[in-house]
């Protein structure tokens, strides 16, 4: 008798599981997909400065340090939102913040720089996007976490908010200095 | 007069050929080299638009990748290779057929793994209604005439 009250739950029990797997899925943003590249070295990379006014960016200075790369385009609206709050990430020195410049004219993004402030300590410039494909960039803008050791931790996709940095980004940087 | 005009607003939409972003690219020029790198493309996603592939996709990201598609098969590449350059970078989801491994057997074997629970579920059911029930007993003399007086006493109400 037991055995079989159990058997009539069962289709109940399968149901609840699955409600819960689609409650998930609701809160879930299937246009975010997460990096393939977590905990995975940099990909080799050399880009030259976006201009004589910034200094270049290669995948080898990413080692020693743990560092913030943003993959950004004077063409990206969604980067103009989360701009401020680079710019107050870069005057708290919390952590090293770099960018890449992708498939931009390099004066668009200069005056872009010009206009909103400049808060990358390098700046590589990847016109052709090819670098961005090797980071497994599909929109900007990104943020990847690099760890000391020159490691992907983490890859924002769109733009960060206070939230998103107070939370997430700030926390994990800590915890990867330690 | 209306039914004309959406008539012809519908075969304009139609006769837009399958992928016009793949025609605007510079094509490879070995047609065999190509039309593997266009067969490539179909299967890889698009991660812009998502639902699309990278060879019917207009996003520049997708003009992008055929052309990495392209380059790497020139320079000789198994299709298996410039997949795997691709899943690489982007993740299983690149590709829009997943592929069979343990992290996808739920998905691919599922769907076949619940029908059978359900169809034994079934077979279970028909079983045992279909013993319980059988040919009813046939009626003794004293019920046939129960059942004669409660018909007619119905036929008088």
């Amino acid at each position: 008798m037991n055995s079989r009250r159990l058997f009539f739950l069962l289709p109940v029990i399968v149901f609840g599981v699955l409600c819960a797997f689609f409650l998930r899925g609701l809160s879930l943003d299937p246009s975010t997909v997460p990096t393939a590249l977590a905990d995975k070295p940099v990909p080799f990379f050399d880009l030259p400065p976006l201009d004589d006014e910034t200094i270049a960016l290669a995948s080898s200075d990413l080692v020693g340090e743990v560092a913030l790369v943003n993959v950004f385009a004077s063409w990206c609206l969604p980067c103009r939102v989360e701009h401020p709050l680079l710019m107050e990430l870069a005057v708290t020195g919390k952590v090293a913040l770099h960018g890449v410049n992708y498939k931009d004219k390099p004066e668009d993004a200069r005056a872009w720089l010009d206009e909103l402030g400049d808060p990358f300590l390098r700046i590589g410039a990847d016109r052709d996007g090819r670098v961005g494909i090797d980071l497994g960039v599909y929109g900007v803008p990104e943020t990847f976490v690099v760890d000391r050791t020159g490691r992907i931790r983490y890859k924002h996709v769109g733009p960060i908010s206070q939230s998103d940095l107070e939370k997430y980004l700030l926390p994990l940087v800590e915890k990867l200095r330690q | 007069m209306k039914h004309w005009f959406i008539g012809v607003l519908l075969s304009v939409t139609i006769a837009i050929p399958e992928a016009v972003s793949f025609e605007n690219d510079a094509p490879l020029d070995d047609p065999v080299l190509e039309v593997r790198a266009r067969e490539l493309a179909k299967h890889i996603r698009c991660l812009v638009c998502q639902n699309q592939s990278i060879f019917d996709s207009d996003a520049d990201l997708a003009k992008d990748l055929r052309q990495i598609v392209r380059e790497r098969i020139m320079s000789g590449e198994s299709d298996r290779a410039v997949t795997g350059y691709l899943v690489e970078r982007y993740g299983d989801f690149v590709l829009l057929r997943p592929p069979v491994k343990p992290k996808t057997y739920l998905l691919w074997f599922g769907p076949a793994i619940i029908i059978l629970f359900a169809g034994a579920g079934v077979v279970r059911f028909l079983r045992r209604t279909g013993a319980s029930s059988g040919s009813p007993e046939a009626l003794n003399s004293a019920e046939r005439r129960r059942v004669k007086s409660l018909i007619s006493d119905e036929e008088v109400d």
